[in-house]
């Protein structure tokens, strides 16, 4: 169910270039189910910001009625959040949108986990659940270079972790799609979250394979009613990024 | 007697708060969130005899002190509307009010036509104000002449009172007014968006597709206030306003002014409770005022 609730902050910090994680408490932490879900954040009550931005989940915690956003600083919204200290609050609306279906994966199975940049950070709730259920993960994690890498060790705690940089300033240089046709690693699922361009990408690379893709759009209410986030469907339709989305079956989405 | 009720043609409201056309979808989203029949009424979002698909992302930008839009007036059209959407509505208590666009006067007549058939529709909204479709919409909303003819047509079809919705991106709204006044039009609703337009500060292009988007929020509240204060005085049919609604201070404001009803936009994607929020505020600030009833601060700051 969706709900409001201003949240207190308990832990931020920087972990990459311009890369901040912040977690927040709350009771609306207890609608948090499904992996690759994102709240719509409200950071400042002002003129400028004043829309919410929606930002993905990357972790949740439900007994300490926690979760983790890792996101990007630079926008006038992003920039106020990361300025927020410990026992600040922040207006926070969701769980919203559709997440990853870890049940479409069996437990036994392989899952490929493909990240480019501030799409990495879904992933990683993703993945916890996944091995959870005892589903193996790899994850393929594409970075512009070392200085915007994060999380790799807490992936690497999960499963096989491949760093891709486009300048090869920190693990393989290329494109994540690079590494995936070197390494042609076996897995029955995969799951991806990141740029168009490499969602694309990544879609092409595998035909025939099952897949899910979490998009990125620019976002009005966040709910479904402005038609803001709507992209085009291959049956000729169209859905809404926000609350059909943003995680859609392999094949549904006109890339 | 309930002090927020007011009377418009056609209808009598529990209170004069609604949300605008195009920021509440058909009202199913945010009655996840709160029981819709708390609203004075609802605005649907436009519809068209065809389906629109609307224009291309992205459809939105951030402003000073509001936002940009180009959605296109993207909706699943008459029949859908009036098979899935006006009858899910059913189920509360709430008038809507059906927003109504197309691109010639014989989609707007047929539109009208169906529509007002609908048993939960109690008024039309005509849309000759969208500006951001190429065909169809502010061409209606910027010529007196064309304006007068189209409401007429769409009165002649209706089953219900027609409210038109003006455009502000005209030399003289009251002109515009006093024309659909001539044409039949029951109410005016006002305003619609500003043309406006963002750039991209990296590569210098605009941010919405579009090239130029409808300017919203409270940074136009001043010029809607303005012109529903011409409005009012130029015209002998009520109004609803809306422009930057987000308090119950503006809410006063435009009652003031001269509107009868006020319809809430933007705000809605700030904070999804603001409807039922400004209604709940209300009684308090008419004692803080001391006023006994909405009705009567209509049109004050002419008096």
């Amino acid at each position: 169910m969706i709900q409001q609730e201003k949240m207190k902050v308990v832990r931020q910090q920087q972990v990459a270039d311009s890369i901040f994680e912040i977690t927040l408490e709350g009771q609306l932490t207890d609608q948090m189910q499904e992996p690759g879900q994102f709240v719509h954040l409200r950071v400042a009550d002002s003129y400028e910001p004043s829309l919410r931005r929606p930002i993905s989940i990357a972790n949740i915690d439900h007994d300490n009625k926690q979760f983790t956003m890792l996101y990007r600083a630079g926008g006038r919204g992003t920039d106020v959040l990361s300025k927020k200290q410990v026992g600040d609050v922040v207006d926070v609306l969701g769980p919203l949108g559709h997440g990853f279906p870890v049940e479409e994966t069996q437990p036994g199975e392989t899952a490929l986990l493909v990240g480019g940049g501030i799409g990495v950070p879904p992933l990683y709730e993703l993945s916890k659940r996944l091995n959870e259920r005892g589903v193996k993960t790899i994850h393929v994690l594409g970075f512009r270079g070392a200085k915007d890498v994060f999380y790799e060790e807490e992936f690497n705690q999960l499963g096989e972790t491949y760093i891709v940089t486009e300048d090869g300033s920190s693990g393989h240089q290329g494109f994540v799609t690079t590494l995936i046709n070197e390494k042609n690693p076996a897995f029955d699922t995969f799951y991806t979250c990141g740029p168009t361009p490499m969602l694309r990408a990544v879609d092409q690379a595998f035909p025939g394979k099952k897949g899910f893709l979490s998009f990125e759009e620019r976002m009005g209410c966040g709910i479904g009613a402005c038609y803001a986030c709507v992209c085009d469907t291959t049956d000729g339709g169209y859905k809404k990024v926000c609350s059909d989305g943003p995680v859609f079956a392999k094949g549904v989405v006109a890339l | 007697m309930n002090r927020l009720e007011i009377a418009l043609p056609g209808v009598t409201l529990k209170n004069p708060i609604m949300p605008a056309s195009g920021c509440f979808g058909f009202g199913q989203e945010y009655a996840q969130l709160y029981d819709l029949s708390k609203l004075g009424a609802i605005m649907i979002k436009a519809t068209t005899a065809e389906q629109r698909r609307g224009n291309p992302t992205p459809r939105v930008a951030e402003t000073a002190a509001g936002m940009l839009n180009a959605i296109g007036l993207q909706n699943p059209g008459l029949e859908h509307v009036l098979a899935h959407e006006l009858p899910w509505l059913e189920k509360y208590d709430v008038p809507i009010i059906a927003n109504v666009a197309g691109s010639e006067t014989e989609d707007y007549v047929q539109v009208a036509r169906e529509i007002s058939k609908a048993p939960n529709v109690y008024a039309l909204e005509l849309n000759i104000s969208c500006p951001n479709v190429k065909c169809g919409g502010i061409q209606f909303g910027t010529d007196p002449d064309v304006a007068e003819a189209l409401v007429r047509a769409v009165k002649e079809a209706a089953g219900v009172p027609v409210y038109v919705k003006l455009s502000p991106n005209v030399t003289s709204i009251v002109d515009m007014a006093k024309a659909v006044e001539r044409g039949g039009a029951d109410a005016i609703t006002m305003i619609n968006t500003l043309v406006g337009m963002r750039l991209d500060q990296r590569t210098g292009k605009p941010v919405i597709a579009n090239g130029t988007g409808g300017l919203s929020g409270p940074g136009i509240k001043p010029v809607a206030i303005r012109m529903v204060y011409e409005v009012y005085k130029a015209v002998n049919i009520p109004i609803i306003g809306m422009g930057g609604v987000s308090t119950v201070e503006d809410v006063i404001d435009f009652l003031s002014a001269g509107a009868s009803a006020v319809a809430v936009g933007t705000a809605n994607f700030v904070e999804p409770f603001i409807c039922p929020n400004l209604i709940d505020a209300l009684p308090q600030k008419l004692d803080e005022l001391g006023v006994e009833n909405v009705q009567d601060l209509i049109g004050r700051s002419h008096r």
